[in-house]
């Protein structure tokens, strides 16, 4: 594997969302979203201005579910059917490279793009909010969007392995929206409808490990376990272990969430 | 890395070599069973209707798809072996109407495909000269006429210094200008050994410029040569075109009488002779033998478009 020639691929990927101004666009999104969060996510309750950084990242939490899988799954849905679509990909494969290499390259430059504004954006606020929190909520506010990224890049190579599955752009698209909907909106519906259904029967037990086949729900898990405030609030203290809560584990298994996605399109890709 | 720089003692090898190669997708017969011998330093030219696997061969010679059967050797080594990073950096490609990134400028492109062929980024502006862009380098692709891109597309193939081109329908877009410099460009490669398959769908263009060529129908190579050796193998007639006074078509039409012409038609100020190639030289002797009467005489070859027709009719 040459390392220069996914660098190229890249620094192409990367160096286009900059151009286009899709860094900037994600970066101040992120940045409004939070800085509206932070200042008036206690309007409800008769107050504005920044309260906690718990009570923020919860807050943001709920947003960054949202949102950046729906980001991810956008930025990369189209890139190898969309190369394939418009003629380019035969040019590129001509060249001195690597199936893998060109995937990587396309993923990495565009991953790059994600954290970058991810980093920007979020990282701005923690700027603007600096007086106010202490190093301990800057450690929490910094594992927040590290934990974001990894949300990020997770959806982002499930969205490569389906741009390199489907056999058009339309089909891709079609393929991620239905992708956002099952593990933001769908998965959890289903993990709660069968312990109800169930009586709390079936599923009591695996329930927390099938809870890691969602990096949706790691993400959330990562950020809400590690908050005292917001923990009991969430009800997962008495639902997931704490031994499967250990950061390092959660992390671990999102970085799992990169890994094969990738791995399968790659032997997609290859074929 | 392999070198895959000619030997001298290669130097007369073919420098593409395909064998048996077929490409099959479930019942259809891309390419079936194509034998082919390129050699160094040669122009050679692929033609075929739309369907009949050139393309498909072009992206098997380039190792981008995997033959069902068969190999493709450049220079004794798999085109999709172990050595296909050398076997790539010595080939130019320039597919059928090639698509580049719009946001980049002309010379961006060049630099981002000088990087992964590991070509030097100083090559870019003259590769941009070379092919009349050097005012456009700065412009963005989006604003490129379609003969400017597909002149960028050709700049691109150039980079790296390539040993071998595989152009697939590479004047298409072109103004005549843009194509008589094309062609002054692979005359000038081919004269510093460059190996250069082209095809086309414009056989005038091409008739005349390239060494060999072979005819594909079907995935199958129908037949393959010198243009000349193709119009011997289709034995396809001559025309003559005889101008004389009108009061001597009788005695044109008496003096080839006993020779083998296929047909002679009346015009206005000339007779038109179809012959056989066996009987050309007879009729040339017949006809120099009126006397002068005989004002003007062209012979008309079979075009290559006529070849064509004959072998895949």
């Amino acid at each position: 594997m040459e390392i220069a020639q996914i660098a190229t691929i890249a620094s192409k990927e990367f160096w286009d969302r900059i151009r286009n101004r899709w860094v900037l666009a994600v970066a101040l999104v992120f940045t409004a979203f939070a800085l509206v969060i932070a200042y008036f996510g206690a309007a409800q309750q008769g107050s504005v201005g920044f309260r906690s950084i718990d009570v923020t990242i919860a807050s943001l939490v709920s947003l960054v579910i949202y949102l950046i899988p729906l980001i991810a799954l956008v930025l990369g849905f189209d890139a190898i059917v969309g190369e394939r679509e418009r003629g380019s990909l035969d040019l590129l494969l001509s060249m001195p490279i690597t199936r893998l290499e060109l995937l990587l390259g396309k993923y990495f430059g565009l991953a790059a793009a994600l954290t970058f504004s991810t980093i920007a954006g979020f990282g701005l606020v923690a700027v603007v909010l600096s007086a106010k929190l202490d190093l301990n909520a800057l450690f929490h506010y910094f594992g927040f969007m590290l934990s974001s990224v990894l949300l990020g890049c997770a959806f982002l190579s499930l969205a490569v392995m389906l741009s390199v599955f489907a056999a058009d752009r339309t089909r891709a698209s079609g393929l991620a929206i239905a992708t956002w909907f099952f593990f933001v909106l769908v998965f959890d519906l289903l993990l709660l409808g069968a312990l109800v259904v169930s009586g709390g029967q079936w599923g009591g037990e695996i329930f927390p490990y099938l809870l890691l086949a969602n990096p949706a729900d790691v993400f959330r898990i990562l950020n809400i376990f590690s908050l005292d405030d917001v923990r009991t609030l969430y009800g997962l203290a008495t639902v997931f272990p704490r031994a499967l809560a250990d950061p390092w584990l959660l992390g671990l298994v999102m970085f799992a969430w990169i890994a094969v996605p990738l791995g399968i399109a790659t032997w997609r890709f290859r074929k | 890395m392999a070198d895959i720089s000619p030997t001298p003692d290669k130097a007369d090898a073919p420098l593409i070599v395909a064998r048996g190669v077929r490409k099959f997708y479930g019942p259809i017969h891309a390419v079936d069973g194509v034998d082919l011998d390129i050699r160094a330093g040669e122009l050679f030219g692929l033609i075929g209707h739309n369907g009949a696997g050139k393309s498909t061969l072009f992206k098997m010679m380039l190792g981008l798809i995997p033959a069902t059967s068969g190999e493709i050797r450049i220079n004794g080594a798999l085109v999709t072996g172990r050595d296909f990073r050398a076997v790539r950096r010595s080939v130019g490609y320039l597919p059928e109407n090639v698509v580049l990134y719009d946001n980049l400028t002309g010379l961006e492109t060049l630099q981002f495909f000088a990087r992964l062929k590991g070509a030097s980024p100083a090559e870019t502006g003259p590769a941009l000269e070379r092919v009349g862009l050097a005012q456009a380098a700065r412009r963005r692709v989006r604003e490129y006429s379609k003969g400017m891109r597909q002149r960028l597309g050709f700049a691109q193939a150039l980079l790296g210094k390539p040993r071998i081109l595989f152009l697939d329908e590479p004047t298409t877009g072109l103004d005549p200008e843009a194509i008589r410099s094309f062609y002054a460009i692979l005359r000038q490669l081919r004269s510093e050994g460059v190996t250069t398959v082209i095809t086309s769908h414009i056989l005038a263009e091409i008739q005349e410029r390239v060494d060999r060529l072979a005819i594909m129908t079907a995935g199958k190579i129908q037949a393959s040569g010198t243009v000349q050796d193709l119009r011997e193998q289709m034995d396809l007639p001559l025309w003559f075109s005889v101008r004389v006074a009108k009061a001597d078509f009788e005695t044109v039409r008496n003096a080839l009488a006993h020779l083998q012409i296929d047909a002679i038609e009346a015009m206005d100020d000339h007779v038109k002779v179809k012959c056989r190639r066996e009987a050309k030289m007879a009729v040339i002797e017949a006809l120099a033998g009126l006397d002068g009467r005989v004002r003007d005489l062209t012979v008309r070859e079979p075009s290559l478009e006529d070849v064509f027709f004959g072998f895949s009719d």
